[in-house]
């Protein structure tokens, strides 16, 4: 029997570039571990990736960037994310991010930040050991 | 061909061979694996003999350099005659900062220029637009219109250098400023000449930045094609891209059967607007990857070149050998640079680039070793163009001719990659082409089934990657990584500001107008977006009057 | 803010909290739906379904904006199976619809069809009472059309359009008999292609053949949903037909079946759940017999029964 509570994630694209291989893989691995991946391809704008992880209720949104535009694009998700009043999803993110920005991003807000090189089970070890599934006892 | 007695004879005493000597060796202990791959999971024998080319005829299969079907090479002296253009993809920030790290590159030998826009410029928007917000001048250079091109070659005469323009979606429209720049240095069309990559179906399959419908996006292509036949002869008018497909995650042989796939839907498109096949096809040119399975690599460019050369005699019945040589730049593979051990990807760039040499390529960028972190610093660039210099000049293999010829391996290689690729193009043509391929999500599917069975190769162990899965250390962050001015958008936001204050904007509003109407017709689009250029419209203004006459892509969801 | 009354004002965190509840099954899930209840029943579902890559999520697209332009509310629930192995999914529908994200009338959600083997599971149908509940004027619910899904949609929605494209094989032959019977609409989309007239006329002649709605014979569209191509006709022609069928008593007849049959869906759960807790040795002990060839299913799910008696 699967599990009848599978962990929701938000896989987001903000920014204009369009290289998704990683989003994908990631996403793939996600789903094979069970969980329910919600992929809303290229080029969200951070207003989006706010508005459809509050609609979908999302446990955890998963970032990815490979312009360079992480320094602008994250902290935009996390000061939006916490205008809405929203502190319970877990923000990671991944892409080409140099190691001195990682204390920065970490700072705003975001829990992990996978660079180039992670196996995917580490991304999906940390989801399950980092998610609350608790939502019986909010409100 | 050999004869069969002598074949037969081989068979034997490999046999005995494999008896007496072989079998020996390995009851005592496996090899390392039970089976071998190659980087796109060929399987891979012991060793290789003149059994397992047995149909190979020399003069039908590899003839002679420049000579039909162009498996040694496409031109009869090749590095004997004139080396590879050294070409590094360069371009970030302002259009000042991009012009000075040109002419440092020129500086240090580079012999052709290769354009990186920044990505609101590839997907057609203006530095100030909400959507560019922290993307400005960040993997490329800013150009948001005329203005911004003429400072980026600033002092670069352009009947001295030929440039290479990473750009699809609006590709007339820089197309057209490059013309209209040269125009104000006093150099004619006719004499510039580069590249612009205008593959708007890789885009669609792996690279991601579209902007219109397929259909009005071929049109674009094939006005150019039409364009340039007349007014540019020394232009490629199109670099048909098979290095997004690959970085995407596709094997060496999906590269070649889907670049090629996508070539041909050009070439049909092409005629299909009425274009001769022998006036646009010797400007067609290719961009392939390269990766570090050596000899894998070696047998895709030289498969490549044999089939397109075949699909262009035979399928298209091209006339003139320019139409059947597949000329193409490379580019080393920047998935396989690791963000661990930076370093090292040095020498993967070396193999890389060597691979590409062997094969026979007309142009190459090298990767620089900080590239999973970051843009490329000037040090790690120069380590770079080194590498091809020390390739060139120093390792011997460019004193003969397609050298690894004749080798077992390589010859079968060859052989498997043509025949496999081939067997994908005609599956794609039975799916009705490539663009109704793409449009079912085929050629995504199978890059993304590839992707992902490499990255499970990867955490299982079955493929090593040096010093990420094993030799693994503890490392210091990387210092010194190049760092884009982020006041870049402001910047250009306020030269955008500053062009429509003083420009004729009655003149702009006129050529927008005449650009519109167009674009509703059939009629060639090139000669209006020149005019809008001219007028000083923004990149930005011209693709939103196409955005609103075209529509605009969707893509859709295969995982 | 009290999930309930967040739920009534259109508040989108509750709506969405509400419906994760829906979907763990918790029992708090089922005291909230007891409240809501009466303020449901004003909302228009439709339900969108069709192969895949038929466009659904497209035309839902452009058609939500349509409703928008009349200043209706529009809740989507875009539903994708649930891999029985692994219990994960991939909800990418969304992709083709990120226009109305921001768009504070639409709330759009994403489901896996959970457990339930190719249908639609009971939380889907909670979800539409949420979305009714909150005042949404439209409903839409997508499901591909592979499964049993698309045949359960006419549990759960007033009218059904079925989203057909040419070339997809042997076109109408090769969909599965009952899956034409449940359209009240059908939309032939990617018009611009060939084949797409050979299509029209291939359903019209199969609705000739089956002439079960004897008064009503459902219209058939062209659209093109990437330009927006026929979407205002489809708009129309939804709110038609949903006229018709109201007149001559099929939408109440239809939202009549609805009820009856998830009360009995609910007995059934409810008693199964019952017996499971109350006999949970007695199962097992059956279950080895039934193996053993001493005793057959029937007589052992009777036996257990009259236990319960």
């Amino acid at each position: 029997m699967t599990d009848a509570k599978p962990i929701r994630v938000l896989i987001a694209k903000p920014g204009l570039d369009g290289h998704d291989r990683g989003a994908k893989v990631v996403a793939r691995a996600l789903r094979d571990s069970g969980m329910e991946v919600i992929y809303t391809g290229l080029r969200q704008t951070p207003e989006q990736i706010v508005e459809t992880a509050i609609q979908e209720d999302v446990q955890v949104i998963g970032l990815s960037i490979l312009s360079g535009a992480h320094n602008f694009l994250f902290p935009k998700v996390m000061e939006l994310l916490n205008k809405k009043n929203v502190q319970d999803i877990l923000v990671i993110a991944g892409g080409v991010i140099p190691d001195e920005d990682i204390p920065l991003l970490k700072e705003v807000g975001i829990r992990e930040i996978f660079t180039p090189g992670t196996p995917t089970s580490d991304i999906v070890n940390f989801i399950k050991n980092n998610v609350k599934n608790n939502v019986d006892d909010e409100n | 061909m050999a004869d069969k007695e002598s074949l037969d004879n081989l068979a034997k005493h490999k046999k005995e061979w494999e008896e007496k000597i072989l079998n020996k060796v390995l009851d005592k202990g496996h090899e390392r694996y039970e089976k071998f791959l190659t980087g796109s999971n060929i399987e891979v024998d012991r060793m290789y003999t003149e059994l397992d080319i047995q149909e190979l005829d020399y003069l039908r299969d590899l003839g002679f350099p420049g000579d039909y079907p162009y498996t040694r090479g496409i031109y009869p002296t090749m590095y004997r005659g004139r080396l590879w253009t050294m070409r590094q993809y360069a371009g970030f920030g302002t259009a000042e900062e991009s012009n000075k790290r040109y002419k440092f590159l020129l500086s240090q030998g580079q012999t052709g220029l290769s354009v990186a826009f920044d990505l609101p410029t590839q997907m057609g928007y203006d530095s100030g637009h909400p959507l560019s917000r922290g993307e400005v001048g960040k993997v490329g250079v800013a150009i948001d219109s005329l203005k911004d091109m003429e400072i980026l070659f600033e002092g670069i005469p352009l009947d001295k250098v030929s440039t290479s323009m990473t750009i699809n979606a609006p590709a007339a429209i820089l197309l057209a400023m490059y013309i209209s720049l040269g125009e104000k240095q006093g150099i004619s069309p006719d004499q510039l000449s580069g590249t612009i990559q205008n593959d708007i179906l890789k885009e669609y399959v792996a690279r991601g930045t579209y902007i219109f419908p397929p259909e009005p996006s071929m049109r674009l292509i094939t006005n150019i094609f039409e364009f340039c036949s007349i007014h540019m002869p020394k232009w490629n008018t199109i670099s048909i891209s098979g290095y997004h497909i690959r970085e995407a995650g596709a094997t060496a042989i999906q590269e070649v059967a889907f670049t090629l796939s996508d070539g041909i839907a050009y070439v049909e498109a092409a005629l299909k607007a009425g274009l001769a096949i022998d006036d646009f096809a010797p400007r067609l040119s290719f961009f392939f990857n390269a990766h570090n399975d050596l000899f894998e690599e070696v047998a895709k460019f030289r498969a490549a070149r044999r089939l397109w050369a075949k699909i262009m005699k035979q399928r298209f019945k091209a006339q003139n050998p320019k139409s059947m040589m597949l000329r193409f730049h490379t580019q080393t593979a920047g998935s396989t640079l690791t963000a661990q051990q930076p370093d090292n990807n040095i020498v993967r760039v070396a193999i890389q680039a060597l691979a590409s040499v062997l094969g026979g390529t007309q142009s190459l960028h090298t990767n620089s070793r900080d590239e999973a972190l970051a843009l490329p610093a000037e040090d790690s660039v120069r380590i770079a163009l080194r590498t091809q210099q020390i390739i060139a000049y120093e390792s011997g293999v460019t004193e003969t001719i397609d050298p690894l010829a004749g080798s077992y391996y390589i010859e079968y290689l060859t052989n498997t990659i043509e025949q496999k690729a081939q067997e994908y193009i005609e599956k794609i043509d039975k799916l009705g082409g490539a663009p109704k391929a793409i449009e079912k999500g085929f050629m995504q599917q199978e890059i993304q089934n590839s992707a992902y069975e490499y990255q499970m190769a990867v955490e299982s162990g079955r493929r090593i990657v040096v010093g990420v899965n094993k030799f693994h250390v503890e490392e210091e962050p990387v210092k010194g990584l190049l760092r884009v001015n982020p006041a870049v958008g402001k910047l250009q936001e306020a030269r955008i500001k500053e062009l429509k204050a003083s420009r004729d904007n009655l003149a702009v509003e006129a050529a927008l107008k005449e650009l519109t109407d167009c674009a509703k017709t059939e009629k060639n689009l090139m000669p209006v977006i020149i005019k809008c250029v001219k007028a000083y419209c923004t990149l930005g203004e011209i693709c939103n009057v196409l955005r609103d006459v075209f529509g605009e892509y969707k893509a859709s969801m295969n995982i | 803010m009290d999930i309930i009354q967040g739920v009534l004002n259109g508040d989108t965190r509750s709506i969405a909290k509400l419906i994760t509840l829906i979907e763990e099954r918790s029992p708090k899930a089922n005291e909230i739906l007891k409240q809501l209840f009466r303020f449901t029943g004003n909302a228009i579902t439709i339900g969108i379904t069709g192969p895949p890559g038929a466009g659904k999520s497209s035309i839902i697209n452009q058609l939500a904006k349509k409703f928008r332009n009349k200043n209706k509310k529009v809740g989507i629930i875009a539903i994708d199976p649930t891999s029985p192995f692994t219990g994960g999914t991939l909800l990418g529908d969304r992709i083709r619809m990120q226009d109305l994200t921001l768009d504070e009338g639409i709330y759009i959600r994403s489901m896996g069809s959970r457990g339930k083997l190719g249908g639609l599971s009971q939380a889907s149908y909670d979800a539409v009472k949420v979305l009714d509940a909150a005042g949404m004027d439209y409903i839409i619910i997508e499901t591909v059309g592979v499964g049993q899904s698309e045949v359960d949609i006419i549990r759960l929605a007033d009218i059904v359009v079925l989203v057909l494209v040419p070339g997809m094989g042997d076109d109408v032959q090769a969909i599965k008999a009952g899956v034409m019977e449940i359209g009240d609409i059908f939309v032939v989309n990617k018009s611009d292609i060939d084949g797409s007239d050979r299509l029209v006329n291939e359903i019209r002649m199969n609705l000739e053949l089956n002439p079960k709605k004897s008064s009503f014979k459902p219209p058939v569209i062209k659209t093109v949903a990437t330009t927006g191509e026929g979407i205002e006709t489809l708009d129309e022609t939804i709110n038609q037909v949903y006229h018709e069928l109201s007149i001559n008593g099929i939408i109440s007849d239809r939202r009549k079946q609805h009820a009856q049959q998830e009360l009995q869906e609910l007995i059934k759960d409810f008693y199964l759940k019952k017996i499971n807790s109350s006999f949970p040795a007695e199962i097992i002990a059956y279950t080895e017999k039934i193996l053993k060839k001493e005793i057959d299913p029937y007589s052992a799910a009777n036996a257990i029964l009259e236990k319960e008696e």
